[in-house]
């Protein structure tokens, strides 16, 4: 049971999205543009940076909410996403996809972690300012989710596949009109 | 010097939201309702949990900037302010305050640090739902900035008089997006 009295049968992040709608109308919106607006990372690339994130910091419900959109978008399986957050510098992966998801590593402990050579890194293999920022932006912004998540002990579906099925309705609906409620 | 091109000589986030407005207007949406939209929490409250996490997350661009909006806030009791983000006790802080300020510390570290006691503990000193809400959602989202604008190396001012100026201007206006770069 949750820290507060959310609407029932809400798993994750709907029942705070549901109990405070007000917050998390720019939640979402701000998850549309970084998550889904047209930019020279891909969607699944982006849901990965969010699902890799989620992941060090543990949120179960986050990691596997994000998983499968990533799946989704990636036409991949569990098994494969489960492998890249793992180990991302063992993985298929572009050199750049591995540069971006060591700065969100960096960002995830801290924002002082992310080093100059990590920039460097990315510069490197061809990642644009934009792709840098929003890296960083994404991988701070899954730092908040993730503690809204769990700092209010919300529950989650423990059965991985009700992510993936649930995702490619998810991945229509986008963030920016998300109704909790359902 | 910043690890992106963000205009010059501008500092933390508003850097960040003139290079990026897309992204940069939900961030001082979210901002000014969650610090200063209704709440059972004052907005001073609410300044003092963010400067309580960013100071614990080693931001001193945000510890500073909502420090002195906290002070302006809180006003003849603004040793308040000090008081926590030093660490120090004080006893014009509310047992339900300090009681937030520890769930506050713990959602900064990891939200599953946050335990049926201190939740506990909160209530017994008369925190309700929506406290504790808003309580772990701000110190979730300054979990974010502190790592946004650290993250990207932006503009962190030496001299504490832009601060008492931003906490100024925080206090009286709240938070308005900058114009976008280049506009």
């Amino acid at each position: 049971m949750a820290y507060i009295d959310l609407p029932e049968g809400l798993p994750g992040i709907r029942g705070p999205m549901a109990f405070r709608p007000q917050t998390a109308k720019p939640l979402n919106l701000l998850a549309e543009v970084l998550l889904r607006d047209d930019n020279a990372l891909t969607r699944g690339e982006r849901e990965l940076i969010g699902t890799y994130v989620s992941y060090l910091n543990d949120c179960f419900f986050c990691q596997n909410a994000h998983s499968g959109l990533t799946q989704h978008y990636l036409q991949c399986d569990t098994d494969s996403i489960d492998a890249i957050v793992h180990d991302p510098e063992s993985s298929d992966l572009s050199p750049k996809m591995k540069a971006l998801l060591a700065i969100a590593a960096a960002v995830q402990k801290g924002g002082k972690h992310v080093r100059a050579d990590h920039v460097e890194r990315a510069r490197k293999e061809g990642a644009t300012d934009v792709e840098i920022h929003d890296t960083v932006l994404i991988a701070a912004a899954f730092c908040m989710f993730n503690r809204y998540v769990d700092g209010l002990g919300t529950w989650a579906p423990s059965d991985r596949m009700f992510y993936v099925k649930r995702a490619p309705a998810r991945a229509i609906e986008g963030y920016a009109n998300y109704d909790p409620n359902h | 010097m910043a690890h992106i091109k963000v205009p010059e000589g501008v500092p933390g986030i508003r850097s960040l939201a003139m290079f990026r407005p897309d992204s940069g207007k939900h961030l001082y949406d979210l901002v000014q309702i969650l610090l200063r939209g209704q709440s059972p929490l004052s907005p001073a409250e609410r300044e003092l949990i963010a400067s309580h996490v960013s100071a614990g997350n080693g931001c001193r661009f945000c510890m500073s900037s909502h420090a002195a909006a906290a002070r302006e806030l809180y006003g003849e009791k603004s040793q308040i302010v000090d008081c926590v983000i030093r660490g120090e006790d004080t006893p014009l802080l509310s047992e339900k305050m300090k009681a937030l300020l520890v769930i506050a510390g713990k959602v900064r570290e990891n939200g599953k640090k946050v335990k049926p006691e201190d939740i506990e503990a909160a209530r017994n000193a008369g925190a309700g739902d929506r406290d504790i809400h808003d309580t772990v959602l701000i110190a979730a989202t300054f979990s974010m900035f502190n790592r946004y604008v650290d993250g990207l190396a932006t503009l962190t001012p030496d001299d504490d008089t832009a601060y008492a100026e931003m906490g100024k201007r925080i206090a009286t206006k709240g938070y308005v997006p900058p114009q976008a770069q280049g506009t």
